[in-house]
């Protein structure tokens, strides 16, 4: 009865009030300044969508997204020098966003690898000419149906699909929000903010419509359906703690909370609250990291949506949906450790074997890349279970090396083109070190950094991963994802061979030359792996430092 | 009346919701059982919010209806064009791209 008092007695008196009573937020407009910058560019995108002229769209659109990622990486930059990502670390906007050196690490990450997939998704030189009009990887018009009139007439006008600049923004502002998220309601928002523009990307591709549309509906309804249950273990965290921040929540887990109402007593108690709400929550964030058992929809999603989309997906939504997890994990849940550990054991060895031994199996390099994906997930996930500081930071550095290595690959896979677009089969690939050798030995160079081939940033990474592991007392974990990296640099090395000793085929591929926007995103992919691989010291520091997270 | 009656009924109007989403082929319907889904938990969020006494439950319902108003959005969008190049919203159908 007291509660249903206390529900009463918050209206009746919020009505009675006076108004200036209630006080102003306080927000930290400085602190947000990287996730506002983008949000308001992508604003502006809409807007330039709404009122340019379609011939300039694509050059504005440019502008503005290179622009607003350059600028918001500079203020994570200057905030970090500031330090808030060490010393000042803190929470920010009423506690629903935390400014510290995890958060800051990912958002420059996922600022960065946006920027260069915003160079791939710019690319107009791939596909030849259309009635006179330069074509980039997207639909001339998305709401024309494939193969009809009004699709031809969309592609004879030269209309081009600009609007993904704005949802690659969207995108952005949500993954920049994911890791930083400091209660579940920001958390859900965020994962919804940088899903849906996400699920429309995927439809858009120039080529095979059809095949692309599969791959959003089937985004769509899994992405959906596991948001549903993300948000269903939401609302049995919150029923347990009576709140969604996660320092409260930690508190009540771990039974230091201060002030025990009767009602949080009630719930309190209740440990099929905890345990089920928090399993739920883990699935959802599991969903978006693409680990087995809940990878289903990878390979598809991957296969059938524009590749530089894949590349970009592949790359940002990994880090921000690692940095969720990680926050969750370490920050809400420390006090259910030994819960969670044992599962995130059995999901780690499972996805990394999985995700190696299907690898093997595949014929189409964008699903070989994706399955590719599924075991590196498990060996970050090998660095998440260690539960000490430098597990985080090893999985900081993991997906930062890692995040390069992917977009420049999918990068390279758009160059590679027959009739039909790209030749993704990985029979016409035979012999391509012959035809072309340096696009041949640029992605050569990605598949040695995907096995961890030392000298690559995948070594170094794998390296500080396996490490903090075994450190965290997870050994058992470190010889299966040395077996499981065994198994997958035997496909990649595979892809190799096929490409360097093997005769060409007469009706191959030809390797399109790209504009300079493809030549520097997958230039600074190569040059991330070199650098990240022989120099690493810098940036396992740079890591180590960003490595505590605030609560 | 005690509202744990109340998250039973989320709790099973989730679970039929999970269900539909599993066993039915239809794209608009699976779509349909996701939003189920969504609402049984608006429905745990603020009966948990009466037995807590404080209103982040409800607020946090409010949120809820508006990004399922945005996935519909995006998600009618994609299923409508889906539809209309295939003829069929089955999502048994959709296997271009099957191993």
């Amino acid at each position: 009865m007291s509660a249903t008092a206390a529900v009463h007695s918050l209206w009746t008196t919020a009505a009675a009030d006076p108004i200036s009573k209630i006080d102003a937020p306080k927000i930290e407009y400085g602190q947000l300044a990287p996730t506002l910058i983008v949000v308001g560019a992508a604003i502006i995108g809409i807007l330039v969508e709404a009122f340019v002229p379609r011939k300039s769209r694509y050059y504005v659109q440019m502008f503005v997204a290179v622009v607003a990622l350059a600028a918001a990486f500079a203020s994570v930059v200057a905030l970090a020098a500031d330090g808030y990502a060490t010393t000042k670390a803190g929470i920010a906007a009423m506690g629903a966003i935390a400014v510290d050196g995890p958060a800051l690490f990912l958002q420059g990450t996922i600022l960065l690898t946006a920027l260069v997939g915003l160079f791939t998704f710019a690319e107009r030189r791939l596909d030849p000419e259309a009635h006179g009009n330069r074509v980039d990887s997207f639909a001339a018009q998305a709401a024309s149906v494939p193969g009809s009139d009004s699709e031809q007439r969309a592609v004879k006008a030269g209309f081009t699909t600009t609007e993904v600049f704005p949802l690659l923004l969207f995108a952005v502002a949500g993954m920049l929000v994911f890791p930083a998220a400091n209660d579940l309601l920001t958390l859900f928002v965020a994962l919804e903010v940088l899903s849906l523009p996400l699920y429309l990307l995927c439809a858009l591709a120039r080529r095979k419509r059809l095949m692309s549309q599969e791959a959003a509906v089937k985004y769509f309804l899994l992405g959906a359906f596991a948001s549903a249950f993300l948000l269903f273990g939401i609302a049995l965290l919150y029923g347990y703690a009576g709140s969604m921040s996660y320092a409260t929540i930690a508190q009540v887990v771990e039974g230091t909370v201060p002030e025990v109402t009767p009602a949080l007593a009630g719930t309190m108690g209740n440990d099929a609250l905890l345990l089920v709400g928090a399993a739920l929550l883990i699935m959802g964030l599991l969903f978006k990291v693409g680990a087995v058992p809940f990878h289903m929809w990878t390979p598809d999603v991957y296969q059938g949506a524009p590749t530089p989309v894949t590349g970009f997906m592949a790359a940002a939504t990994k880090v921000a949906a690692f940095g969720a997890l990680l926050r969750i994990l370490y920050v809400v849940l420390p006090g259910l450790r030994w819960d969670w550990r044992p599962v995130m054991w059995a999901v780690a060895i499972v996805t990394m074997v999985v995700g190696a031994v299907v690898a093997i199996t595949q014929t189409d390099i964008k699903r070989l890349l994706a399955y590719s994906a599924i075991s590196h997930a498990g060996f970050i996930l090998a660095g998440v279970i260690a539960a000490t500081p430098s597990g985080v930071s090893s999985v900081l550095f993991y997906l930062a090396a890692y995040s390069f290595v992917t977009i420049g690959a999918f990068a390279v896979v758009t160059l590679v083109r027959d009739a039909g677009g790209e030749a993704t089969h990985l029979s016409k690939w035979a012999g391509l070190g012959r035809r072309s050798p340096l696009v041949a030995a640029v992605f050569a160079v990605f598949l040695l950094a995907f096995a961890g081939i030392p000298l690559t940033s995948g070594f170094a990474g794998k390296f500080a991963v396996f490490k903090a592991a075994a450190e965290g007392g997870a050994a058992p974990l470190v010889v299966v994802g040395v077996i499981a990296s065994a198994i997958a640099a035997f496909f990649y090395i595979r892809v190799i061979v096929l490409m360097f000793f093997s005769e060409p085929r007469p009706e191959g591929p030809t390797v399109a030359v790209p504009s300079p926007l493809t030549m520097t995103a997958i230039g600074v992919g190569v040059a991330v792996t070199v650098v990240l691989g022989v120099a690493p010291q810098y940036f396992l520091e740079l890591a180590g430092d960003a490595g505590v997270f605030v609560r | 009346m005690n509202p744990v009656n109340y998250l039973y009924l989320a709790a099973l109007l989730f679970t039929i919701g999970a269900t539909g989403v599993l066993i039915r082929r239809n794209a608009i319907v699976v779509f349909m059982c996701v939003e189920l889904m969504l609402n049984a938990c608006n429905l745990a969020f603020v009966a948990f919010s009466r037995m807590h006494g404080n209103l982040d439950g409800q607020v946090i319902a409010f949120f809820t209806m508006v990004v399922a108003a945005a996935e519909v959005v995006v998600g009618l969008a994609i299923i409508v064009s889906l539809f209309r190049s295939r003829h069929s919203a089955s999502v048994d159908d959709a296997s271009l791209m099957k191993l």
